[in-house]
């Protein structure tokens, strides 16, 4: 596992990353820009995501039709969306259309034309999606889990609201752009074949001259216990289940990881094989780890008929706590050939490999090397996750149920 | 790249896109069998099998073969389709042979009736979960109204109904006239030892019998209809319409794919600036869909119920102004830039070529690297695909839609 990961600080202080990967024939980058949905002001939810759209509808040299038919000849493609704490960009395309590609992203970021006649079209758009989740209950299950666990600013969901998004100016936007596109821990991060060399002047002439406020982070987030319920005239109900957990920059992360993973990583995973395999009880159940600063949680799902739920919720939680019994070394043998492989595997994806960077950069600071990774998980043991769990039992439960009847959840503090 | 092909003494063929720079090597049982060859009181037996084939083997119980894919480091997974059902590992390359041994000891599992029962169960879980989700069953719908009798109008999941009363036995049947080595194909991609895959393959199935399994083809015969289903929790409006396009095997695919990007693509797309772009839908598109004697041409709508007339409308009138409104070159140039960058991005992992060799092989019986699909599209010219604009003008089409009133 050969790695060599490159760190540099342009001129006005932002960060550029890269890890050559000289055996693809692509390139990958994520911007990652300070600008989230904490960002907002409580009466203009979803601005983040309109400032985004708007920066996106002209900029630069480009027309809105202009930046869409530069992407498509380039063949590049892209996403971009807004978090809790960041607003992403990420594109792939062919190494050596890198620089065309650069010169559009930054346009984008730093030269938006805000055109007036788009921004009724732009909300639209925006009210569209936002009403379209009502149609996807295990989506909405989660925004709701969301926004009752980590409230009123930390539980934003991107799709804002609906008055948010009614009463966003063109000037709103604008300034939103100028108080939080900036370069202060702004992080350009670029995987695949390229040159670091020439890269970085790209980078500097390209970005070297963007100037900004500094940056104010947050301070602290702490989850938020509960429980409720949504009707829905549904077959199915979906259930969304939080409990507290430890962040991605606490030092014993992977041992948290690793007991999401003994829970929910593969077809022999506990959830899997009790809730699915064992009692047939669902089509879907997952656990991952989360973590929103400094603030873990594991959030779980699991979508069954409505008969079933309680039975499907009680399961669930009693093999949550299974972990508390111990931990088989076959287990743990299994999570380990499973992040062996995946690091390996990584190295076979651009994309992947850049938003992992970028997202490491934000949390930590750094990028953690494969090896390094490697040995942390080669070092868990069956009394280190254990350990573990006892330390940090699952706690501060918060639980959304949608679909025809609410259930019992007595681990809930109401 | 290499390209190597192999045909064992029982029938089973062996495919592999070799290449030795890769991190890892991906294998899959491609079987020619799906919901279109099922009989309507079956319907579903293929979807079913395939969650019973994880159920445990003559040597193997359930949980060991889940317990093995992940100690095999294994991403892995399986799907139904119409036409087909794969069975699929990305492992590194010492995990070859393992890998191997477990998945061809898969295709003859123990189908016992306790994990039937059980199954069943999340089958029946996994219907529900798609009858609540949008667009509510108009897909299945559509292809119900559409093929009518045609065996290509079959649910892949099966119903409710066919689902609950199947039984054990009847399935057990199926497998042994489907699972037959003349009727799959073992693909490989990646870091591929081929010489061992041979070898390994040779021996392991060497008990499996062949069934001279056979395929109903039949062209469709196309009618026009348009059906309204209500879902009163929908709150938005989903539209579904089929019309007739080439099928997997005809070349006219290339031209009636950059046909459907440039009319209908998620960007760029003359939908997408008419309705997408302007907040007027949340989706507008048009796309292909491929079967081994005759294919569709869909268009697709979601938006708020309210403005669903005027939207339907407005696509009808730009699917029908081919004479009026010619495909560009700059149309043209952009949907190749985008199908063939696609293509290669995404051919970067050997998961994803696993199923671009596997499908042309078992369909086409023909291997294309990249470079030969990406020309296909570079020589599309700008005619053939405005004479099929134009086309489109005159076409029989089966409409469904589904929202919370009729």
């Amino acid at each position: 596992m050969q790695q060599k990961v490159f760190e540099h600080r342009l001129s006005n202080g932002m960060v550029v990353l890269g890890e050559p990967m000289p055996w693809l024939e692509s390139v990958a980058f994520s911007l990652l820009l300070p600008a989230g949905t904490q960002n907002e002001p409580n009466n203009r939810l979803g601005l983040a995501g309109m400032t985004l759209e708007m920066c996106q509808r002209g900029a630069g040299p480009y027309s809105s039709r202009d930046i869409v038919e530069r992407l498509d000849f380039l063949g590049v493609d892209r996403s971009s969306n807004v978090t809790t704490f960041h607003t992403t960009m990420s594109m792939a395309a062919m190494s050596r259309v890198l620089e065309p590609t650069l010169e559009v992203a930054a346009a984008i970021v730093l030269e938006p034309h805000f055109p007036e006649d788009e921004l009724d079209e732009a909300r639209q758009s925006a009210l569209l999606e936002l009403a379209s989740i009502d149609d996807d209950p295990a989506q909405k299950c989660f925004k709701e889990l969301k926004r009752m666990r980590f409230g009123e600013v930390f539980g934003r969901s991107s799709l804002g609201s609906e008055s948010g998004l009614t009463e966003t100016t063109l000037e709103d936007c604008k300034q939103f752009h100028r108080n939080h596109y900036n370069p202060d821990r702004a992080i350009l991060s670029l995987a695949g074949n390229f040159d670091w060399d020439r890269f970085l002047v790209i980078a500097e002439r390209l970005f070297g001259g963007w100037k900004g406020p500094a940056y104010v982070g947050p301070t602290s987030v702490a989850s938020i216990p509960g429980n409720s319920h949504l009707k829905h005239d549904s077959q199915q109900t979906h259930i969304a289940l939080a409990y507290d957990s430890v962040p991605y920059n606490h030092p014993e992360y992977y041992q948290g990881r690793g007991l999401v993973g003994i829970l929910s990583d593969g077809m022999s995973s506990r959830l899997f094989a009790e809730v699915r395999e064992k009692r047939g009880l669902v089509y879907s159940v997952s656990a991952s780890a989360h973590s929103l600063h400094n603030c873990g949680s594991v959030l779980c799902y699991a979508g069954t008929t409505a008969p079933r739920a309680q039975e499907t919720l009680d399961v669930t939680v009693q093999t949550i706590r299974s972990l508390g019994d111990g931990i088989d070394p076959n287990e743990l043998k299994r999570l380990k050939a499973r992040v062996r492989t995946s690091l390996v595997m990584e190295q076979e994806s651009s994309s992947s490999r850049s938003s992992q960077m970028a997202h490491d950069w934000a949390y930590l600071g750094r990028v953690p090397s494969r090896k390094e990774l490697l040995q942390t998980i080669e070092a868990l043991t069956c009394e280190s996750l254990l350990n573990h769990y006892k330390n940090h039992p699952p706690g501060r439960w918060s639980l959304v149920t949608i679909g025809p009847d609410p259930l019992e959840f007595t681990d809930a503090v109401s | 790249m290499q390209f190597r092909s192999e045909k064992l003494s029982n029938g089973l063929e062996v495919i592999a896109e070799v290449n030795p720079e890769a991190f890892s090597l991906s294998l899959g049982y491609f079987v020619k069998t799906g919901a279109r060859d099922e009989t309507p009181e079956m319907a579903g037996v293929s979807h079913f099998l395939e969650h019973m084939m994880f159920k445990g083997t003559a040597r193997r119980t359930a949980e060991d073969v889940n317990q093995e894919l992940d100690d095999l480091g294994s991403q892995s997974n399986a799907y139904t389709s119409e036409e087909q059902t794969v069975y699929y590992m990305s492992v590194l390359p010492e995990f070859q042979h393992a890998a191997l041994d477990l998945l061809s000891d898969m295709m003859r599992p123990a189908l016992r009736d306790e994990d039937f029962q059980t199954e069943r169960q999340v089958i029946l879980e996994e219907i529900a979960m798609y009858d609540d989700q949008p667009p509510y069953g108009a897909m299945e719908r559509a292809a119900e109204a559409y093929f009518r009798d045609h065996p290509l109008g079959r649910r892949v999941l099966g119903t409710r109904e066919t689902v609950s009363e199947l039984d054990p036995e009847a399935m057990r049947a199926y497998h042994q006239a489907r699972y037959a080595p003349d009727n799959l194909t073992l693909v490989a991609a990646g870091a591929v030892d081929f010489e061992q895959l041979l070898k390994s393959a040779e021996a392991m199935t060497a008990q499996w019998k062949p069934s001279q399994a056979t395929r109903q083809l039949v062209v469709p015969t196309y009618c026009n209809d348009s059906v309204a289903m209500v879902h009163p929790p929908a709150t938005q409006q989903y539209t579904l319409q089929y019309s007739p396009g080439p099928s997997y095997c005809d070349d006219a695919r290339y031209v009636a794919r950059i046909l459907g990007t440039i009319l209908g693509d998620d960007s760029g797309s003359r939908l997408f600036w008419e309705l997408v772009d302007t907040g007027m839908a949340e989706t507008a598109a048009t796309f292909t869909q491929e079967f081994q004697e005759c294919g569709l041409f869909c268009t697709f709508l979601a938006c708020a119920p309210e403005q669903n007339e005027e939207n339907w409308n407005i696509i009808q009138e730009i699917l029908s102004q081919g004479k009026e409104v010619p495909i560009t070159a700059l149309e043209l140039e952009l949907a190749k830039n985008k199908i063939c960058s696609g293509m290669i991005l995404g051919s970067e992992r050997p998961s994803n070529r696993l199923f671009s060799i596997g499908n042309a092989w078992t369909i086409r019986r023909k291997y294309e690297t990249i470079q030969d699909a990406s020309e296909h599209y570079r020589q599309v010219t700008l005619e053939s695909v405005q004479s099929a604009f134009e086309a489109l003008a005159s076409r029989t089409s089966v409409t469904v839609s589904v929202g919370p009133e009729s």
